[in-house]
């Protein structure tokens, strides 16, 4: 064991001096190598990601026709029309309102889930299952469901509703609920993932610390607050900071459900992009807003980075 | 014993808000028209009743829009662990000149939006004519830099001794790279492909941006506009949902640890 190691350790030294001997060539046969292998992916991001990003930066200092030629150079327009413009500020709200609705409560009911599920009870093999189900559905295929649960008359949540004694609601079209309504749908739809990476956080915190904290007699509230939130808290601010992303960039269920509406309700940020570039062809506001969003997920990314320095601590 | 009574009654109430969208679809999928349309609706059908599956197959080419999806996800996903396998390896590997540079630039992707560059890249796809095509659907998502740098971390967990005895028998990075580091990292690649695949799959804002035909529109899009050919035939459309379902839901059944492994790869801290 010894005498491998240690010839392994000579030929090291051996090989070392023997490349450092031929530095020019093979430092140069190294670089020709490494370039190489990173080019496939340096010219996909260049075509895909680097370029668009400059090229938005520059549509947003101009007027567009349909096509996407550019017209006219306007200089920050773009951007003070935004600013000024009611919309602008409508799916902002919106979209803050979507994120503040979704990302608590969504964390919140799946560390419960993950909590009662994690342990070897009977039974809770078919729960783990159940509630990660919603991670095989897409954006489509939940907000077409839930289309059908929403419908005013057909729909079963208002029979529900009624057989409960209460009064039918106009899930979608009415303007005080279709964000609610969204909301709730996307609760669901993104609680399948959130329980499953909630509920291995929970796994990979040892037996023994539970074990300890049932014999030293504590209770399910206090084990809750004081031992599985701070524990899984890391996993709770990774979760956290992809959920406000996702909330941020959210379009399918919008696009889907209610176009925006009823009155731009649910008329969440990058559905004001996709309409002003795509239905009204002004790529230059288009592009304008798209900056400003990436903007404001920078900072949010920022805020919570900086916030999870100050709470946390292992 | 009144404390565990309560969890299961809380878990039941839960699990039967979680499940009964789903099993709502798949059971009126199997009611007649006549029995869907019922008031007040009822969950279980009277007999199993096929017709719905039929119609629906009939009007709307679904197989066609389940083999888009999945032609598209096997080839992006193929493309990221392919690309981000090569870059990761370099990056671990080779001692090149500005490796720090673009290891950081890489990694900087991971921040941009991909909303963000959405409309020069439609601009861009249109220009080569690229709409409605397969490569206007994938070449874009070939690359990922979360994908890079998760790779970058599995590779450097594994011995280093066994890359200095692979150079010392003369076996250069390309050899390296296929016979020694890939077959070890199986674990991170298949964790990478299940998220590559799942990401692909549910693509939605993009599809729907540059595909007009049947021929190439993907399922998401597909299922989306059910809606709007047969408003009235609800358990069509919940037929339509429920086949392009069941191949996602009985793979959660089989692969949960996979699965697992794949979504919370971004969970994992480097």
């Amino acid at each position: 064991m010894n005498s491998t190691e240690a010839g392994l350790a000579v030929r090291r030294t051996d090989s070392q001096t023997r490349r450092a001997r031929r530095m020019l060539p093979s430092l140069w046969k190294e670089t020709a190598v490494g370039y190489l292998f990173i080019a496939p992916s340096l010219l996909l991001f260049a075509a895909f990601l680097f370029y668009p990003l400059l090229k938005s930066v520059y549509l947003s200092f101009y007027l567009t026709d349909p096509r996407g030629r550019v017209a006219e150079f306007v200089g920050l327009d773009n951007f003070t029309a935004l600013f000024r413009s009611e919309a602008f500020w409508n799916s902002l709200l919106v979209t803050l309102k979507f994120t503040a609705l979704t990302v608590p409560t969504g964390l919140l009911a799946s560390l419960l889930l993950a909590a009662l599920t994690y342990g070897k009870l009977r039974g809770m093999r078919a729960f783990r299952f159940v509630f990660s189900l919603p991670v095989a559905l897409s954006v489509s295929t939940a907000s077409v469901i839930w289309m059908m649960l929403y419908h005013p008359t057909t729909g079963t949540l208002n029979y529900f509703l009624t057989k409960l004694g209460l009064t039918p609601v106009q899930w979608l079209t009415d303007p005080a609920w279709a964000l609610v309504s969204i909301s709730i749908m996307t609760v669901w739809m993104n609680s399948g993932f959130q329980y499953i990476v909630l509920l291995s956080g929970l796994q990979g915190i040892a037996d023994d610390i539970f074990d300890s904290a049932r014999i030293d007699g504590s209770g399910p509230f206090r084990t809750f607050f004081q031992i599985i939130v701070p524990l899984v808290s890391p996993t709770v601010f990774f979760l956290s900071v992809v959920s406000v992303m996702n909330a941020f960039q959210s379009f399918g269920q919008m696009n889907i459900l209610t176009k925006g509406g009823p009155a731009g309700s649910t008329e969440v940020f990058v559905y004001s992009i996709y309409k002003e570039a795509f239905v009204n062809y002004q790529f230059g506001t288009g592009s304008a807003l798209s900056l400003v969003l990436f903007a404001m997920i920078m900072l949010l990314t920022l805020l919570q980075f900086r916030f999870e320095r100050k709470v946390h601590y292992h | 014993m009144t404390r565990r009574l309560v969890q299961y009654l809380v878990l039941l109430v839960a699990a039967i808000a979680v499940v009964y969208p789903i099993a709502y679809t798949i059971l009126a999928s199997f009611m007649t028209p006549d029995e869907s349309a019922q008031y007040p609706p009822k969950l279980f059908p009277s007999h199993p009743y096929l017709g719905s599956f039929r119609t629906v197959l009939d009007l709307v080419p679904l197989q066609t829009f389940l083999w888009n999806s999945f032609l598209i996800s096997a080839a992006v996903m193929i493309g990221q662990v392919l690309t981000a396998g090569m870059a990761a390896y370099a990056f671990v590997y080779v001692a090149f000149r500005g490796k720090a540079f673009w290891f950081a630039a890489f990694i900087s992707t991971m921040m941009i939006p991909w909303e963000v560059t959405i409309i020069p890249n439609y601009l861009t796809v249109k220009s080569w004519g690229w709409l409605d095509t397969y490569q206007g659907l994938t070449v874009p998502f070939l690359a990922s830099g979360f994908g890079v740098f998760l790779l970058r971390q599995f590779f450097l967990q594994l011995p280093r001794e066994l890359f200095e005895a692979a150079r010392i028998d003369g076996c250069g990075h390309f050899r390296h790279f296929t016979i020694v580091v890939l077959p070890l990292s199986r674990p991170a690649l298949a964790s990478l492909a299940v998220y590559a695949f799942l990401g692909a799959w549910n693509m939605y804002l993009w599809p729907l941006l540059i595909t007009n035909s049947d021929a190439k529109r993907t399922v998401q899009i597909g299922i989306s506009m059910l809606q709007f050919q047969e408003v009235t035939v609800w358990n069509l459309v919940l037929a339509g949902v429920t086949l392009v379902l069941l191949p996602s839901l009985l793979l959660l059944a089989l692969g949960l640890k996979q699965l697992v492994r794949g979504l919370t790869a971004g969970a994992v801290k480097g």
